[in-house]
């Protein structure tokens, strides 16, 4: 079956044979590798992707149900350059490996889109989602607590 | 694959009746797809059928999410609620979804079966509403028949004007319950106890409940004797996330502390 | 004319010293940055790997017809297929590319598969038959040392064995089996270069050792094999060993087609070694006065069912056994063992995560005997430079800021007691604050940095001028901590240019650069790429007579004579091998200088505990850090806020359950990671200190803290609750019950 979606805000066409979830159809079909494939269960936020304005896990989305529907990935956040949230994490030491950063800027953007001024309980409420296996969250907690002050 | 995105509660039901698989939130189907454990390749997906995302009153529809329940739904309710998975699965897990999975660690069973909740399902055919303790009958084992869809959770008219929600689990979020449990109780006493992750099913602790509801002012002996019979009602058993031992003990002293929390 | 080497290059933007941003933080961040996962080529296959769902078994047939009938399979080779060496393996090759006779542990691989789409070969990886006649596993390592089923055993007698003291502590204590659950599983792309090669790129800690047992299994020449470096997603230990890359390649060579391999995370759990589960029996003897008089251990490591770095490990718990501390009378005896268990390996800490848990529980223990303040019991026994290391006897040569490290870590401000945004339990409401006790715990602990036991560690880099500045070139392996950051601002400094850039290339184009591993990449590589550059600075500036290098080109007296346009047309470049201070193969005592370099870290943990649920919150680890010297505080800081969290992860939930041989829980589901909710407060003093071997006095920084903060957390527990606490992770029912 055909699947027609918007995605990162232009039309998109995935050919759907399997129950496959949206996060292999985003990266093995339409060449947006960005989301990643950790865990596949939901437990990790490295999938995390903006599907009808709210923050899910692709990994967790079946592709056939997408269609009709407005998915954005880590790749259409922001246009040029980074946006302030990018900025943050990569001033304050937030990223090592990098293998669970698209998921955070996705989710990070969310939070700070829906609420410029997060308290630091709120910031680490809105990423409890997102494993990080390299950090220990320190840096990522600062560059957000920083941009929070900046926005306030 | 064939699947329907149908937008009418009557269309749902015919595709199910020609043996699709339901999808709504997919937080427990998809990691069944992803690992391998089932393919269906006749899916119906719920995301679009907006009377499942009713929610009116008492009556909650099935494909109300997580996020929906944290912030509007009724106290204890909404403290389970904040306890499922993560932003992300509370996005897009809804409460019909926990119940058709029946999971013993089903973080919305403990309330459901605390307040007596009916659960609405429907067919082609036409629909029933099923109390809790003859819906699920096992672990991740309901009544629900092959052409039956869960439509909606009933609660009871007007509910306990207490009611707390307790989950124990090693870590401060995104965990499976080690044990799960909701205590309410109305002004003149009544209490219920909803237990989660100690029995192949949600269960109630009636002989607990009824002992405690009794007590007007319950003392510092009635507490403890409550706390005992909570464990010993409790039907545990020991895998790769607890103990037995363990989980009977827990749940004894989080029904206790939800209890005090009720009582002040 | 100026005497070059002299000449010290002016402070350069992005050199040592500043906390310079990742060059690869922004791809990172827009999600454009390309993982070994992310790798695909057009006409490339999905490979798929058939494993035993036993833990112990024969085999006695295996049938591949199954899954060859089915559409879009390409090929299904089994252990008949491998063209070189059947086995393989970083220490010893006893490990085999695909089982052939016998199964020994879970998950064992048996075929592999490739065709045209992922689903496909899977689908034929699950159709491959195998026949099994099942086997009872060996499982229990206790009986497995008592069968001297045992891959190494080390036996330390160092001074006086006759030597006691009048305070006595035993204790007996455990620890679990530990993942290193990098966020990015393996993954690798093969592709066979139509002459009978092949060029790798596949996740790897130790590219040049990959390429020796990958050239060995396919029975290829040297210059057949390429392994190339990639992207990639966390490491700590899990990639010293190959996995899928002969897989992958085979699949290649015989396919004729490049072949992607994509681990999913329960595959990764049975894919790559864990940290070895421990067994250690203490018994320490002490003066009135509280020095050691003599300290007695032994020391059972699980193996699992293959060699790994099973031996190294065992050397290294048995040679830090007894801590950082100073003692006359040792005597340490470790076994690793071999069961059918899961393959243990290399994990952060490396063996010294174990034996820190048990050695300060041990000092807490003789403390209390003793009545005397832990800090100071510790400070009494402290090793520093110039004593001699209690187990292996050598002298400390370098640096060991042991009693700083006290100090200050006891000196840093504690937090309010009622300071903490969240309980324990969580988003679970299980518990308030009236239910809560707080205990605060110290440990410290210390490592070896580098290779040891004699073993030839060294690197080689090159640096060469292109561009506008300089490259550097490494086949020293990225994965996340910042080698590729700091490599350049050792670069800069050394070389007094600033547009420098790190290049990572394959093994066709440079020697080794040693393993990613030890804590060793910048001493080691950066030791490389320090003498590659300061020789090419030297050899440019007397070629041209000039007095400095600057971005500009080569200078006299502030003009510049030679541009670096020009400098880059003459193609100036040096290579440089770097080698650690040679150490040497312990005698038939464990005694000799056996390490090149030792650091220290302590860790106070301030913990909330409800001791009647069980549960536990970590409020806050404080550390100090023998580092040397900071190349990047960033960076450090950066490693010492992750590797804190992974001994908190050890200390109070991560644990793989192995029942009769099998993962129980080989998922993120019931493998619990911390979450960003679990992350403590952490505030760090690094603790610097001039006169280690490595660049500008650098230390490696990446294990340290990992090897103390478990034992601190227990300790706080243990302070919290008055429970034992012998056993990490510390489970509810430890503590509860």
């Amino acid at each position: 079956m055909i699947v027609e979606f918007l995605l990162n805000g232009e039309p998109a066409t995935a050919r759907i044979v399997s129950p496959v979830s949206l996060l292999d159809v985003l990266r093995d079909q339409l060449e947006l590798p960005g989301s990643k494939n950790a865990c596949e269960q939901g437990e990790c936020g490295s999938c995390s992707v903006v599907l009808d304005g709210e923050i899910v896990c692709s990994c967790l989305v079946m592709a056939a149900d997408v269609g009709d529907s407005e998915v954005v990935t880590v790749e259409g956040i922001g246009g040029d350059g980074l946006t302030p949230v990018q900025r943050a994490m990569h001033h304050s030491g937030a990223v090592q490996c990098g293998f669970c950063t698209p998921g955070i800027v996705v989710v990070a953007a969310d939070l700070f889109a829906r609420n410029p001024n997060p308290t630091t309980l709120e910031i680490k409420e809105a990423l409890a989602g997102n494993i990080c296996r390299c950090t220990g969250y320190g840096a990522i907690i600062r560059s957000f607590e920083k941009l929070a002050r900046e926005t306030s | 694959m064939h699947f329907h995105h149908p937008t009418t509660l009557a269309d749902a039901t015919q595709a199910v009746a020609e043996g699709a698989t339901p999808l709504a939130g997919g937080t427990d189907l998809m990691v069944e797809v992803n690992f391998r454990h089932r393919r269906p390749e006749h899916v119906v997906g719920l995301r679009k059928v907006e009377e499942l995302g009713a929610w009116e009153g008492n009556r909650i529809g099935a494909g109300v999410t997580w996020r929906r329940l944290e912030h509007g739904g009724p106290q204890a309710l909404a403290e389970a609620a904040r306890t499922v998975g993560s932003p992300q699965i509370r996005n897009a897990g809804t409460i019909g979804g926990n119940v058709v999975t029946a999971s013993p660690a089903g973080d919305g069973l403990p309330f459901l079966v605390a307040v007596d909740a009916k659960v609405e399902v429907m067919s082609a055919e036409g629909g029933r509403l099923v109390p809790w303790d003859v819906f699920f009958v096992g672990v991740k084992k309901t009544t629900l028949a092959a052409d039956e869809l869960v439509t909606a959770i009933h609660l009871p008219e007007s509910l306990p004007e207490r009611q707390a929600f307790g989950k124990v689990g090693v870590r401060s979020a995104m965990v499976i319950a080690t044990v799960g449990c909701v205590v309410t109780r109305t002004d003149d006493g009544k209490t219920t106890v909803g237990l989660g992750s100690v029995g192949p099913t949600p269960l109630r602790a009636s002989r607990a409940e009824e002992m405690i509801s009794s007590v007007t002012r319950p003392t510092e002996s009635d507490l403890a004797e409550f706390q005992k019979m909570v464990s010993d009602e409790a039907r545990p058993i020991t895998d790769h996330r607890s103990t037995e031992e363990y989980r009977r003990h827990a749940v004894g002293v989080l029904a206790r502390r939800l209890l005090e929390r009720c009582l002040r | 004319m100026t005497a070059p080497s002299r000449v010290r290059p002016a402070r350069v933007a992005g050199g040592v010293g500043d906390s310079t941003l990742r060059p690869d933080g922004i791809p990172k961040l827009e999600g454009s940055f390309e993982y070994a996962q992310d790798l695909w080529q057009e006409g490339a296959l999905w490979g798929a790997t058939t494993r035993s769902p036993h833990a112990h078994a024969r085999i006695v047939a295996v049938d591949v017809s199954p899954a060859l009938s089915i559409g879009g399979v390409h090929a299904v080779l089994t252990a008949d297929d491998v063209p070189g060496s059947p086995t393989f393996g970083l220490e010893h090759s006893d490990q085999p590319v695909l089982a052939s006779d016998v199964i020994n542990y879970w998950g064992e691989p048996v075929a592999l598969v490739a065709a045209e789409d992922r689903d496909t070969a899977r689908r034929a990886a699950a159709a491959v038959k195998v026949r099994y006649e099942i086997l009872e596993p060996l499982t229990d390592p206790g009986e497995a040392d008592t069968r001297d089923e045992a891959f190494r055993r080390i036996r330390i007698r160092r001074g006086d064995q006759e030597a006691s003291g009048p305070v006595v502590v035993e204790g007996y204590y455990e620890t679990a089996m530990q993942d290193q659950a990098p966020l990015g599983t393996e993954a690798g792309l093969a592709v066979p270069d139509g002459q009978g090669g092949v060029d790798l790129f596949a996740t790897s800690q130790f590219l040049h050792v990959d390429h020796e047992q990958v050239v060995a299994s396919l029975g290829l020449s040297a210059d057949q094999v390429r392994a190339h470096p990639t992207g990639i997603g966390g490491a700590f230990g899990s990639r010293e060993d190959v996995n899928l890359h002969i897989h992958l390649c085979m699949l290649a060579l015989r396919t004729g087609q490049p072949v992607k391999m994509v681990y999913d995370r329960s595959e990764s759990f049975t894919g790559h070694v864990h940290r070895h589960p421990a067994r250690m029996w203490y018994r320490h003897e002490a003066n009135r006065d509280g020095t050691l008089a003599r300290v007695e251990a032994r020391i059972l490591l699980d193996g699992g069912a293959y060699a790994s770095t099973t031996p190294a490990v065992l050397a290294n718990a048995s040679y830090f056994a007894v801590g950082p501390y100073k003692c006359d009378s040792v005597a340490v005896d470790g076994v690793g063992t071999r069961t059918n268990n899961p393959p243990c390996g290399a994990m952060r800490g490396f063996g010294a995560v174990q034996v820190c848990f048990a050695y300060e529980t041990q000092m807490d223990r003789l403390a209390d005997a003793l009545s005397m303040d832990p800090i100071e019991l510790r400070r009494k026994n402290a090793l520093t430079t110039g004593d001699h290391f209690a187990t292996t006897g050598q002298i400390i040569e370098t640096p060991l800021p042991t009693v700083e490290v006290l100090e200050s870590l006891a000196a840093m401000p504690l937090p309010a007691d009622s300071e903490s945004d969240l309980l324990p339990g969580g988003s679970g409401l299980t518990t308030e604050a009236r239910h809560v006790m707080r205990g605060i715990g110290y440990a410290i602990g210390i490592k070896n940095l580098g290779f040891s036991e004699g073993f030839d560690d060294y690197s080689q880099a090159r640096v060469r001028l292109a561009g506008s500045g300089a490259v550097v070139e490494t086949a020293a392996i990225e994965v996340g901590q910042g080698l590729v950051t700091v490599l350049a601002q050792i670069a800069r400094t050394a070389l007094g240019i600033s547009d420098v850039t790190v290049e990572h290339v394959d093994t066709s184009r440079i020697d080794s650069a040693g393993s990613t591993s030890a804590s060793r990449q910048t001493q080691v590589s950066g030791g490389a790429v320090l003498k590659a550059a300061t020789t090419l600075r030297d050899r440019i500036l007397h070629h041209h007579d000039g007095d400095d290098l600057t971005d500009q080109g080569v200078l006299r007296n502030g003009d510049v004579i030679v541009t670096m346009g020009e400098l880059v047309a003459d193609d100036w470049q040096e290579t440089a091998t770097f080698r650690h201070p040679p150490t040497t193969a312990p005698d038939e005592y464990g005694q000799g200088k056996l390490h090149a370099d030792f650091a220290v870290a302590g860790h106070r943990a301030v913990v909330d505990v409800d001791p009647e649920l069980g549960l536990v919150r970590v409020i806050r680890v404080d550390t100090a850090q023998d580092v040397g010297k900071a190349l990047n505080p960033e960076a450090v800081l950066g490693q010492i806020e992750g590797g804190i969290m992974q001994g908190v992860g050890l200390a109070v939930m991560e644990e793989l359950v192995v029942e009769e041989g099998i993962i129980r829980n080989p998922n993120f589901t019931d493998y619990l990671l911390p979450t960003i909710l679990d992350a403590p407060d952490v505030e760090a003093l690094l603790i610097e200190e001039d006169g280690s071997w490595g660049p500008f006095g650098a230390k490696g920084v990446g294990e340290p803290p990992t090897i103390s903060s478990t034992a601190a957390v227990a300790a706080a527990i243990r302070a919290a609750t008055g429970k034992a606490i012998e056993r990490v992770p510390v489970r509810p029912q430890d503590i509860a019950l």
